[in-house]
């Protein structure tokens, strides 16, 4: 440990050094008995893996990367299986905010190096997955990143000890039989395990991992594909043009993306199928539950679909012509027709195989196969210390939010980083501290650029807490929302005062596999109509305190987070630029100045000045400016506006002193607005 | 279909049903039936007549005209008679022509009539009569027969403040009519005559001057006091009855015009932008600045353009209003400094290159940095000015503190030689005076210096002669001579073992002067020291004698416990904005107050009629110290609050959940893990909802909810 330590001071120009002397370290190490020890552990070189690696050289971390294989991101060297990828490479928003442009890019990791960008790997708005790996390569050398490759951990296991972080290491055996005992385990390896479906006759059905991809081989047949996933489809998209027909069956509906803004759902680029299908070529889609299937082969070595129940009933060991079909009985049974070849593309599952019970990874529940069981802050329910990145974590956000995504977890994988380094290391989670009178604009640029909040939006919100009287505020980024109770102890904040939770949120009924979410009329473009907005759009909650575990656990249906005290909705914007001054900030100020019971305008000198002799308070504004002799002084064309708008008051002309001989009641104001603006101005702008 | 009324088992009266059309109607109807003797219901002006002198000396009459039986303005009046039935004769017709027949043109609406016949004695007298003004409703009823119970006018001797009558309680506002022993006949006529005629809408009191423990102002003659609580009253200079009268009429008004406002769908004016700096940024859009004429920098471009050479940068961003206003005058001092400057002046929108001003440390809008090569960049603390900034980069052009090498050039930088070109920036120059020994000093002194770079000129000499300038100055070294250009005078400081800060703060005080001429921009400075204020107010420049009375005062160190100086109106418009908020009718200027800003807001005024003298002022501010001057007027307190309400999306919310059947899920459903939860949706997602009828919801809601959104807005402020 204390070697691994010292080379690491030598720094990246001696990074072959290192590597040598690591391999020096890892030879020793096998010799003797005492397995080399490490801080962090990540296993699997893939995009979380390197996100987590990442994260942790920046902060100088003590860590190490495991990959079986001799490269990053190995995945998609075989995978997806027809080489394109669905996530968007967007080269050009019309911005230069590279921030906003995350939001538009989902191939690239966070990093502080503008070259490690996915748009300089590929020109393609759906990239082949070659470039994906290049980039992934890229990634890992460029920043020097700590990977041991060819390195298959066989076996994890837990070894009790007091005096470790977690009250004990995870041992990890790799298949040379080396161990390394870590302190954090982070299991960043994705979903590796194809999932399959045991029904008679499984043994006759292509797997999607292995099926040809050589639309040659698919030259007049019938097709039946298992599966109504993005990978179903990809592999009947490649097949479409020369098959005779392609029937694809499911349990359930095909659910869309573009309708449920899942990304995970059904994309356009892959249903051409779903095309061919409704304009009434011999393609289509059926829905019915696998389990209950039967596959059977006929002499010609064609393949029947029949009810596994009438397989029961028959003889197991008769012929396949003998056994009864689901025609036989009802001769118009959709799929009476024979199969050339079945393919299954059911998805993939997360693989326990290595990890041992101790770790208490599994749950007993339906999801048990595919993902392991973690908390909202990605740590394992069953073993403090182990935390699960990337696809494998999509269990907290599956089917709502990008959290199974390169896109997604780059921001999960930020926030996990955070954590620990308040758990382990006392680095408090990061945060600026602003004036009240920042506060909206604090709000208004991140709505507006913030590119975790938009991705992983209703999962990662932006908290912002409020210090005593108000005058001041935190603003923390990207904070796992769910875990909102235990914030004190996660970021090593206080929320004292009350705080906002910014969050990005669709509307509640807008979206949905059997929705219509072309409706006419389906925008909000109203202020007062903002909470029935149905894009994603920015909602800003309110607590006077923060909410309990039991509060959000008990939240009420549908809401991302507890019931606040107060809730403001910015109005759905097609630009998704929310930065029009009466359509977006002006109710979010009015908001924000009801919440904090305070008038958060913003005032030229001259007002502060007037305010200054004539109130005993002056508004935040002033206070936070002025007072510190940092009034904006503005220019004589703005000034010539305020008058006009009746906001400010022209006293050049020494007669209007006269004339106003009525002295406007300085306590009469029930909130004191600037006692300079003339009351008929009110009237003028109605 | 008929309804019955019994009572036990009499039946009462039957009702055909198309009089029971809705719920006012029933009621009204129930209560007529029931309230049979207490309610007199009347056709001729000739029964009115009888009813009243039967009842004159015994009992005050209600007389209502509704437009017809079963309206809310019906129901209204019977529940009145339901409460106060046996305490007052309930009179009520319908007939329009009866209404026309005691004097009312308006016969449209209902009407409620109090008839002030227990007093009458004398039966040939008529009952005085009170007509109520408010729309018929049971509060509004009620509250007006409260205020006719209580008495007309009533005496105090209290703070007006503290006073509490059945008025306050009902929301009306309350009028003192402030009396003297000498004239206390002729104001309790007023004051009575007052309260006959502001009846039912404001209490009226008779607030004695002599016995008053109360500090009234000299000219005061009335004391005005809303209903709210925590508004302080107000004291009014009232010279006529019906000022009075039109001063609670004008109070009731706007209250009027607000509650409609309240109930005002869609409430315009929360959409109003009433932010000055956004609204005036707002209106300046379509005016295209020459931008040009500073660099734009970006990402890419920063190490190139601000590393390379000396620069000022400002970071904004292009969607926020304070930051754009600030702009302006950025572009303003670009076009001042075209071609003179050797700064390169640069800009960054924050909107545009985020990472780079994170990356600078640039966390709020706007900001202003100042990169030198070899120096840490320098934030721009002054005020957003084109003036101001352009002080700091007058000023920066030479090291603070500058090394002064020889007697000679010391003598040229104190009487501002040397820095001709500067010294309209800086009107103060300011010398540290070391022996070459003294390095501890002598560094903390160039920290100071540094700190203070870009506002005060500083410079150092520490030469083996500096003895020559410490007697010729009078200075014990170490020492700072602080030369003000503007009067021509150097004077000298002692400079004890301070460390850097406190040099800081000696040198910052020593730039206040003791009788400045007060403007928007440095009044923040003498505010920091926490003194009431004394100021002139003068059109124009100040009379050379009113300045000279006032340095002898403050020479003479009577203006210790103060701040004394000068508004020129025509410098700072916005003297006129103060005066009027001082001043019920403003005396001509000159004007001299003082405005106790820290401590109770309290302004006293030096009494016009007098001469700006030394002798008069002393007298003056001596009897304010003894707390013998009475103030003309209290600056509010109260905190800033927000100007207006904000949407209460979460009732809308509530409202659209309760309305709508296909929300009606448990109320609350226990997280599970996702599983279940996407079984969950799937489920709900069999419910499908048609389109339409989101739409139809979504106009609905619009009229209706708003509504109830508006009103628990106050519910809800309160509780924030």
């Amino acid at each position: 440990m204390d070697l691994w330590a010292a080379a690491r001071l030598w720094g990246p120009p001696g990074l072959l050094l290192t590597w040598a002397l690591h391999l020096a370290l890892c030879l020793r190490s096998a010799q003797t008995s005492v397995p080399p020890s490490r801080d962090y552990c990540v296993l699997g070189a893939g995009p979380a893996g390197l996100q987590m690696a990442y994260f942790l050289q920046r902060a100088g971390r003590d860590y190490a990367v495991f990959e079986r294989a001799p490269r990053p991101g190995s995945f998609f060297t075989r995978y997806p299986r027809h080489r394109q990828l669905i996530s968007i490479n967007k080269r050009h928003t019309g911005k230069a905010n590279a921030e906003f442009n995350l939001r538009h890019d989902w191939n690239s990791l966070l990093s502080h190096d503008p070259r490690l960008l996915f748009r300089h790997y590929s020109r393609a708005y759906f990239p082949d997955a070659g470039d994906m790996v290049r980039y992934l390569g890229d990634f890992a050398q460029r920043l020097g990143l700590h990977v041991l490759y060819n390195t298959t951990i066989t076996h994890v296991t837990l070894h009790k000890a007091r005096q470790a972080w977690n009250g004990h290491y995870f041992i990890l055996t790799d298949q040379m039989g080396h161990t390394h005992q870590c302190s954090v385990l982070l299991v960043a390896t994705g979903l590796s395990v194809p999932n399959q479906v045991d029904f008679p006759g499984s043994e006759y059905v292509e797997g999607y991992e292995s099926v040809s991809v050589d639309p040659e081989d698919f030259e007049g047949q019938n097709v039946l594909i298992l599966g109504r996933g993005n990978s179903a489809f990809e592999t009947a998209e490649n097949i479409l043009g020369v098959t005779n027909f392609i029937h694809m069956l499911s349990r359930s509906r095909v659910r869309l993306s573009w309708a449920t803004h899942y990304v995970g759902d059904l994309r356009a680029i892959n249903n051409g199928l779903l095309d061919t299908y409704q304009l009434k070529s011999l393609d289509g889609l059926l829905e019915s539950d696998l389990t209950d299937l039967a596959i059977v082969k006929d002499r010609e070595g064609k393949f029947h679909v029949t009810l596994k129940f009438f397989l029961e009933e028959g003889n197991p060991s008769a012929d396949a012509d003998a056994v009864t079909l689901p025609q036989d009985d009802n001769d118009n049974f959709a799929m009476r027709v024979a199969y050339d070849r079945v393919i299954r593309c059911l998805g993939w599952n997360f693989d326990f195989s290595i990890f041992n019970k101790s770790l208490r990874l599994s749950s007993g529940g339906k999801f048990s196969k595919k993902y392991p069981l973690i908390k909202a802050s990605y740590e394992s329910k069953g073993s403090r210390g182990l935390f699960v990145l990337g696809t494998a974590s999509h269990s907290v956000d599956y089917r709502k939010s990008a959290g199974g995504f390169i896109h997604g977890f780059r921001y999960t994988v930020r926030a996990v980083h955070r954590l620990l380094e308040h758990r382990h290391h006392g680095v408090a989670w990061p945060s600026t501290e602003l004036p009240t009178s920042q506060l909206t604009s604090a709000i208004v640029r991140r709505v507006n650029e913030a590119s975790g909040l938009y991705q992983m939006f209703s999962v990662l919100a932006d908290v912002i807490l409020l210090k005593e009287n108000a005058m001041a505020f935190e603003y923390l980024e990207e904070f796992p929302v769910q875990m909102l109770a235990q914030l004190e102890t996660i970021t090593g904040r206080k929320a004292r005062h009350g705080l906002f939770v910014v969050n990005m949120e669709y509307g509640r009924n807008f979206s949905g596999p059997d929705k219509d979410v072309f409706f006419y009329d389906r925008s909000v473009g109203h202020t007062e109509d903002a909470w029935q907005s149905n894009f994603l759009h920015p909602v800003v909650y309110y607590y006077r305190h923060l909410p309990t575990e039991q509060e959000v656990r008990f939240r009420p249906a549908g809401w991302a987070l507890p019931r606040p005290t107060a809730i403001h909705h910015v109005v759905e914007d097609f630009l998704t630029d929310w930065t029009a001054p009466v359509g977006h900030i002006l109710p979010l100020r009015r908001f924000l100045e009801n919440c904090l019971d305070t008038d958060l305008r913003s005032f030229y000198a001259e007002s502060c000045f007037l305010f200054a002799l004539t109130h005993q308070k002056l508004p935040p504004f002033c206070q936070q400016g002025y007072l510190r002799a940092q009034g904006l002084v503005g220019t004589e064309s703005l000034r010539r506006h305020g008058v006009e708008s009746g906001l400010l008051r022209d006293y050049t002309t020494a007669d209007r002193l006269h004339e106003d001989g009525a002295r406007r009641p300085l306590g009469s104001s029930r909130a004191p607005g600037p006692p300079v603006r003339p009351p008929e101005s009110n009237k003028e702008e109605l | 279909m008929k309804a019955y009324l019994f009572r036990g088992n009499i039946l009462l009266r039957e009702f055909p049903p198309d009089t029971l059309f809705d719920v006012n109607a029933i009621v009204a109807h129930v209560l007529f039936a029931l309230l049979f003797n207490e309610v007199k219901y009347i056709s001729t002006l000739e029964d009115l007549q009888n009813i009243e002198s039967a009842l004159k000396g015994k009992a005050s009459i209600a007389f209502s005209y509704v437009r017809a039986i079963g309206t809310p303005e019906h129901r209204a009046v019977m529940e009145a008679a339901f409460v106060y039935g046996t305490t007052y004769q309930f009179v009520l017709t319908t007939e329009t022509a009866l209404l026309e027949s005691i004097g009312t043109e308006d016969i449209k609406n209902a009407h409620l009539y109090f008839f002030h016949c227990k007093q009458v004695l004398d039966l040939t007298e008529q009952c005085r009569r009170t007509l109520m003004e408010p729309p018929l409703t049971t509060l509004n009823i009620h509250r007006f027969i409260k205020t006719m119970e209580a008495p007309l006018l009533t005496e105090v001797a209290e703070d007006p403040q503290q006073v509490s009558t059945v008025h306050l309680q009902l929301g009306l506002p309350l009028v003192f009519i402030v009396s003297q022993q000498a004239t206390y006949e002729a104001d309790r006529r007023t004051a009575e005559w007052v309260a006959w005629r502001l009846l039912g809408k404001a209490g009226v009191l008779l607030l004695l001057r002599d016995s008053s423990e109360v500090d009234i102002p000299q000219h005061a003659n009335v004391v005005f006091r809303r209903a709210e609580e925590g508004v302080p009253v107000e004291f009014l200079v009232l010279h006529d009855v019906d000022l009075i009268i039109s001063r609670v009429e004008s109070n009731m008004h706007i209250e009027e015009i607000q509650e409609d406002e309240d109930e005002d769908m869609a409430s315009p004016d929360m959409d109003i932008q009433d932010d000055e700096v956004a609204e005036t940024v707002y209106r300046d859009r379509k005016r295209r600045l020459p931008l040009e004429l500073t660099v734009e920098v970006t990402e890419e471009t920063f190490n190139t353009t601000v590393v390379a050479s000396d620069s000022i940068v400002l970071f904004y961003a292009g969607w926020q209003a304070v930051s754009m206003a600030f702009l302006q005058s950025y572009i303003d001092l670009a076009i001042k400094l075209k071609g003179t400057s050797t700064m390169l002046l640069a800009r960054v929108n924050c909107a545009d290159w985020s990472d780079l001003c994170t990356k600078q440390n640039v966390t709020e809008f706007p900001v202003v940095k100042m990169y030198k090569e070899g120096e840490t960049p320098v934030s721009y603390t002054g005020m957003l000015g084109t003036e101001d900034l352009l002080k700091f980069i007058q000023l920066n052009r030479i090291s603070c503190p500058v090394n002064i090498t020889s007697v000679q050039e010391a003598e040229e930088y104190l009487n501002g030689e040397l820095h001709k070109d500067l010294i309209s920036y800086s009107s103060v120059s300011v010398l540290g005076l070391f022996s070459p020994n003294m390095t501890t000093v002598k560094e903390d002194f160039t920290e100071a210096g540094n700190c203070l770079k870009g506002y005060v000129i500083t410079g150092i000499y520490s030469e083996e002669d500096v003895l020559i300038l410490s007697n010729k100055y009078a200075a014990t070294l170490p020492a700072l001579l602080l030369a003000r250009h503007k009067e021509g005078k150097i004077e000298s400081i002692p400079l004890a073992n301070s460390p850097a800060q406190d040099i800081v703060q000696i040198i910052t005080n020593a730039l206040l002067e003791t009788f400045p001429e007060i403007t928007v921009e440095n009044l923040p400075i003498y505010l920091r020291l926490q003194k009431p204020l004394l100021i002139l107010f003068s059109e124009g420049s100040i009379n050379p004698q009113y300045k000279k009375a006032m340095l002898k005062l403050a020479k003479d160190k009577h203006l210790d416990s103060l701040i004394p100086c000068w508004l020129n109106l025509q410098n700072t418009p916005a003297g006129r904005g103060i005066l009027q908020a001082y001043f019920d009718a403003l005396p001509p200027l000159p004007l001299i107050v003082v405005v106790n800003l820290h401590s109770g807001g309290q302004v006293f005024a030096f009494p016009s009629d007098q001469a700006i003298k030394e002798q008069n002022l002393l007298l003056w501010l001596k009897k304010l110290e003894a707390g013998l001057e009475s103030h003309i007027t209290v600056l509010p307190a109260q905190e800033w609050k927000p100007p207006l309400p904000a949407y209460d999306f979460l009732s809308m919310m509530d409202a659209a959940a309760s309305h709508h059947p296909t929300r009606k899920d448990p109320e609350c459903t226990k997280e599970t893990d996702a599983s279940e939860k996407d079984k969950k949706q799937e489920d709900k997602s069999a419910i499908r909802k048609e389109p339409i009828e989101t739409l139809r919801i979504k106009h609905w809601n619009r009229s209706n909810w708003f509504k109830e959104g508006g009103k628990s807005f106050t519910h809800d402020n309160k509780e924030l």
